[in-house]
């Protein structure tokens, strides 16, 4: 189940990403100490005092000179950034000026005292809670940065240091900013010049007490301070020079690869086993797992527990390690189960002292671990001794309040046993007796939880002691093997209610588990049923707000790229007022910020961005009820796989309207191809007449009789009127499809437009007999007169030129309710046989057409015309031969 | 007046078709004077007195009905318009703004020239007397009132006489409904629609031969109506 990591091309796309990320972020300089007092920040002046003459633009981002004379000198001449003065509690501080060094965007920027928190409920609030991030953002906008860093600030060594010196470090970075800065210069100074610059004054020590600086500058503290830093930039030497020799020893080594699974209980332990696993995984360039069983005992742990494995997991990941919370009844099982899974090579579990008769019974999970695990190694680390007070996770109570009722209950249940065994004694065995009581205790232990079922054991012992043990009606027991049943029937009654409230506690945990899962799953589903975006966004937030109880919100970005609060009224789960600026940061720069993450962190609501797979699509903000819900890393990853999904939804509804719009496009491109082909073919035919005819006329050679002139430009006239035709269907389809056509509608008889039609297909309509039958009484119609007889000219050029001469064309209409009908006969050969409906689809010819021209369009427009008078036309055949066209028009204003 | 002392000014700038024009009128034979813009044509206007004007309504510089108003402010010369297919809008905005008639591009040159005719003749007809209509069988005499026809029941009304009066005033040329109010009821009476085209109809069925098939009273959908008569040979 291992799998090969060698080639792989998503890691490789990855790797790739990464250099180039790499190669626009700027570069970090790290000036690296053992210790406060070695010289560092003083080295960083200097060598950027060198550099400013050498004409490099550096400019100092924040150095505190602490009143320090040797670094206030060394400041003079070169440019400072103003610091930012931050509010709090009534003091002002001066802080690093984030934003102003962003603005100033200087080649390389000077900011010191790398592990620094910044001041998070100051005023004006910073943006990250550490400094480290500052300089994050620093590098990512290009700028390159040297700052300083002692040892002890390094969260992998943070329990060593602690042990050497007997103080704890707080303000620690992560690893990976260490491992991936550019250039380590060590500032070693020899402890006993370290300690004489103590004496003379010369060292800043940050708010300590005098009693802690003495227990920490002794020398073999600093000599074994010493001695870490040496090795840990000698380790980056090493580690750079593998990564020089190229990926052989590390594709080789990835097939063997070690996988560690770190098993932490919560006790006082696991912070040291996290950082263990840390520096194993380091060593033999693994990966590392940090893994938490909830046995059913830990789940009535308190809210201390709670707080400490939260704690202890977010200091896994924050280290580089996967975290996994399982459940189970026995952790051995779990892990070994998982482990399994996962192909670790190595299980690292700490040493765990069960004291007295519970070891016996059941033995630790280290031992069980090594009895069962066949295919793992198994590490049992000893504790280590850890000289302030070891925190016990306290078996408070369950905060839940004492159910007394039940204690009533289970006093009945003892009752009503000893009630049917008084029945029952004339007749049984007290053997079978005490079955009844042990079938109550049974019950008592099945409903009422632990405390009321032991209350239901002791009284049956007793009842039954006293009603039915001889000699009876007194607590004494005449036959000691009765002890044995009390003892037992105690034992069971225990046994089966522990069974049962373990039992309870796991499903409501696998329950509220699966839960999760289910939220998750019913918001993929609904997603992917989901179209546009906005309908996404509704769907997202219903679905976040109820997993994570609280509201929340998707933020879209404009053409402009900035974000707005979605448009549409809000549901119930809709957050309101969240904040655009931390959103916009979120979207800017692709990382989660807000309650809950390291930046912003006291926001009310956590920003996730969503990530698409080139680029940020927008922003979820969710504010729970409880602020705590997503500062546990299993919330926060449920949290951040919703926003996987969500991103992902609204990319595919990006990309389908993309493609509708592709689409779109291509339709409209094919018909006007199709339309640009049409008419190119059918204006060069009359074209080709009209030159014919007009170079005959111009040719001095060609003699032609007065006859012959006359037959030519007579041609020529009534191409062009051909053409004329052909042009205007075209321009008014383009123009119908184009949606630009505004009917101006106002009343007309139909004998008017009939009229006009008719004068103006004058020409084409001789040798064709017309008949018109309009009655007296027939209503106005509401409607575009040049569009109408355009419909009339059009139906009756199509009789014309589809019938032979001499054919009758008839034209009648008559009132059909609100609608006047207009009929077009002629007794022709008739419609072409198929569908009728066809002639009306554009670039449809009919059969036997005199002369080209038309295009096929006639009828498409006439169509689209009456249509967009509301009314209907068609074609049919006639019973007595011949073709029929009808169409209807209103007589009544729409609307009214 | 012989025709070629008319002058007439052509607002057109699309140069083949200022062309044409020419060419015809010229053939009539009318004198012709150019311009290629409607603020030249302005211009030409004030300074050459044409007894007619021909404006395209599709000039780049300003549009028709811009031109038309200008040169209303200083003379009644009769104006044509010449507009697109499409144009509906332009057509009848024109007309209100002061245009006596128009032609629809593409042209037929009888159709032009007619037109041209019949706005000269309306011109320069001033108080002359009427000329007889003659409506195929039917002769209408509107000075004296009568009709003669082969139907001796044929009577008019009064109104009726006054709406052809109108139309005939303007023979040839179109006139809008509203005109035709204003002149025939009155100016005080505001049009309604269906009450001429009444009148329009029943005319047409005294007077046409076939009143299905209008020859002499037609009416432009939309636009207005038209009294097409048979051609006086004095107009040569």
């Amino acid at each position: 189940m291992a799998e090969s990591e060698r080639g792989d091309p998503d890691q490789l796309l990855a790797a790739v990403q990464r250099d180039e990320a790499r190669a626009r972020r700027g570069r970090l300089k790290v000036f690296f100490g053992a210790s406060a007092g070695v010289g560092k920040t003083y080295s960083m002046l200097e060598a950027a005092r060198t550099a400013r003459a050498a004409g490099a633009d550096i400019v100092v981002g924040y150095v505190e000179p602490h009143g320090r004379v040797e670094t206030e000198r060394l400041l003079e001449g070169l440019e400072q950034l103003p610091f930012l003065e931050v509010r709090y509690r009534g003091i002002t501080r001066r802080e690093f000026d984030l934003d102003a060094a962003l603005k100033r965007a200087p080649s390389t920027l000077l900011v010191d005292e790398l592990a620094h928190s910044n001041i998070v409920e100051g005023e004006p609030r910073p943006r990250h809670a550490k400094r480290w991030q500052d300089v994050d953002e620093l590098l990512d906008a290009g700028i390159n940065v040297w700052t300083t860093l002692n040892v002890q600030h390094l969260e992998s060594l943070n329990d060593v240091v602690t042990g050497i010196t007997g103080v704890r470090q707080q303000e620690t970075i992560p690893d990976r900013i260490f491992d991936e800065a550019n250039e380590i210069e060590l500032i070693d100074l020899p402890p006993e010049e370290l300690l004489d610059r103590l004496k003379a004054g010369k060292v800043y020590l940050s708010g300590q007490v005098a009693t802690a600086v003495d227990r920490f500058f002794r020398k073999p503290n600093l000599l074994a301070l010493r001695e870490m830093a040496l090795r840990r930039t000698a380790d980056r030497v090493d580690a750079a020079a593998r990564a020089y020799a190229g990926d052989e020893r590390s594709s080789r080594a990835s097939l063997a690869r070690d996988r560690f699974l770190i098993a932490v209980a919560l006790d006082d332990q696991a912070e040291q086993l996290v950082r263990v696993g840390k520096r194993f995984a380091d060593a033999l360039d693994a990966e590392w797992l940090v893994v938490s069983v909830e046995t059913p005992d830990m789940l009535k742990l308190g809210e201390e527990a709670r707080n400490l494995r939260i704690n202890v997991l977010r200091l896994a990941e924050s280290l580089g390690a996967q975290t996994v919370t399982l459940d189970g009844p026995s952790a051995a099982i779990a892990l070994i189960e998982y482990a399994r899974l996962r192909a670790v090579t190595r299980i690292v579990i700490g040493e765990r002292k069960r004291r007295g008769w519970r070891a016996l019974l059941r033995p630790s999970t280290a031992t069980e671990l090594v009895r069962r695990g066949r295919g793992f190694d198994v590490s049992v680390i000893a504790r280590r001794e850890a000289p302030r007070e070891p925190q016990r996770p306290d078996r408070v109570a369950r905060p839940r309040p004492v159910r007394w009722e039940r204690y009533w209950a289970a006093l009945l249940i003892s009752l009503l046993c000893t009630g049917v065994d008084a029945l029952l004694y004339p007749y049984f065995e007290l053997t079978n007796l005490v079955m009844v009581y042990l079938l109550g205790a049974t019950i008592a232990a099945w409903r009422l939880g632990r405390g009321p079922a032991s209350l239901t054991a002791v009284v049956n012992v007793l009842a039954f002691d006293f009603f039915f043990v001889a000699p009876r009606f007194s607590f004494a027991v005449s036959d000691l093997q009765y002890l044995i049943t009390f003892a037992v029937m105690l034992g069971v009654t225990l046994a089966i209610a522990t069974l049962v409230s373990n039992v309870r506690a796991q499903t409501r945990v696998a329950g509220a588990r699966e839960r999760r899962t289910a939220l998750l799953y019913a918001m993929s589903r609904e997603l992917t049923a989901t179209r546009s975006v906005e309908n996404l966004a509704r769907v997202a937030i219903k679905h976040v707000a109820e997993t994570f109880t609280g509201q929340a919100v998707v933020l879209t970005p404009d053409a402009s790229g900035r974000l707005r609060s979605p448009r549409g009224t809000p549901s119930p789960a809709s957050l309101r007022g969240a904040d655009l600026s931390v959103a916009q940061w979120v979207f800017d720069n692709g990382r989660p910020a807000g309650l809950g993450t390291d930046t912003l962190p006291a926001a009310a609501a956590q920003y996730q961005p969503l990530k698409g797979t080139s680029l940020t699509l927008g922003v979820l903000a969710v504010r729970p009820t409880q602020r705590r819900r997503l500062q546990l890393p299993e919330q926060q990853h449920l949290l951040e796989t919703f926003a996987g999904q969500i991103a992902l939804a609204i990319e595919r509804a990006r990309l389908a309207e993309e493609a509708e719009a592709a689409r779109v496009t291509a339709e409209t491109e094919t018909l006007r191809n199709t339309l640009l082909a049409s008419i190119s073919h059918d204006l060069r035919t009359p074209l080709a007449v009209i030159a014919g005819a007009s170079s005959a006329l111009n040719d001095p050679e060609l003699s032609l009789d007065s006859e012959a002139r006359g037959r030519l430009t007579a041609t020529i006239e009534s191409t062009t009127q051909e053409m004329t035709r052909l042009i205007s269907n075209v321009l008014d389809l383009m123009r119908f499809e184009a949606g630009e056509v505004k009917l101006h509608l106002d009343w007309h008889t139909i004998d008017d437009l009939v009229g006009t039609a008719l004068v103006r297909l004058d020409g084409v309509l001789q040798g064709h007999q017309i008949d018109i039958n309009l009655p007296d009484n027939l209503p106005a119609v509401f409607v575009d007169a040049p569009l109408v007889t355009q419909v009339l000219a059009n139906l009756l050029e199509n009789a014309a030129k589809h019938t032979p001469a001499g054919t009758q064309i008839d034209i009648s209409a008559g009132l059909e309710g609100q609608l006047v009908r207009v009929v077009i006969d002629d007794n022709g050969p008739g419609l072409p046989p198929g569908d009728a409906e066809r002639l009306f689809a554009k670039f449809q010819r009919g059969r036997g057409e005199r002369g080209a021209g038309g295009a096929g369009l006639g009828l498409t427009i006439c169509r689209a015309i009456v249509a967009a008078h509301g009314g209907e036309i068609k074609a049919m055949a006639r019973p007595a031969g011949g073709a029929r066209f009808v169409f209807t028009l209103p007589t009544v204003e729409p609307g009214s | 007046m012989t025709s070629a002392m008319f002058l007439i000014l052509i607002v057109e700038d699309d140069p083949g078709l200022r062309a044409i024009l020419r060419t015809l009128l010229q053939a009539w034979p009318y004198r012709v004077v150019e311009a290629s813009t409607g603020e030249r044509g302005v211009i030409e206007a004030r300074s050459h007195r044409p007894d007619l004007m021909i404006v395209d309504l599709g000039l780049p510089d300003c549009d028709g009905a811009t031109v038309i108003r200008e040169v209303r402010k200083f003379s009644p010369v009769p104006i044509l318009v010449l507009s697109a297919r499409a144009m509906e809008v332009e057509k009848i905005a024109a007309l209100d703004a002061g245009a006596d008639d128009y032609v629809t591009k593409p042209f037929s040159a009888p159709e032009l020239l007619a037109r041209v005719r019949a706005a000269l003749r309306r011109a320069t007809r001033g108080t002359d007397r009427l000329p007889l209509l003659r409506f195929g069988p039917v002769t209408v005499d509107l000075t004296a009132r009568t009709t003669l026809g082969p139907d001796s029941n044929l009577h008019l009304t009064p109104l009726e006489y006054r709406v052809l009066e109108c139309l005939a005033r303007s023979a040839g040329m179109i006139v809008t409904q509203q005109q035709l109010i204003r002149e025939a009821w009155g100016p005080e009476r505001i049009g309604d629609a269906r009450g001429v085209r009444s009148y329009i109809k029943t005319l047409r069925q005294k007077l046409e031969p076939d009143p299905r098939r209008p020859r002499f009273l037609i009416t432009e959908a939309g636009v207005g109506y038209r009294l097409q008569l048979q051609e006086e040979p004095a107009d040569k």
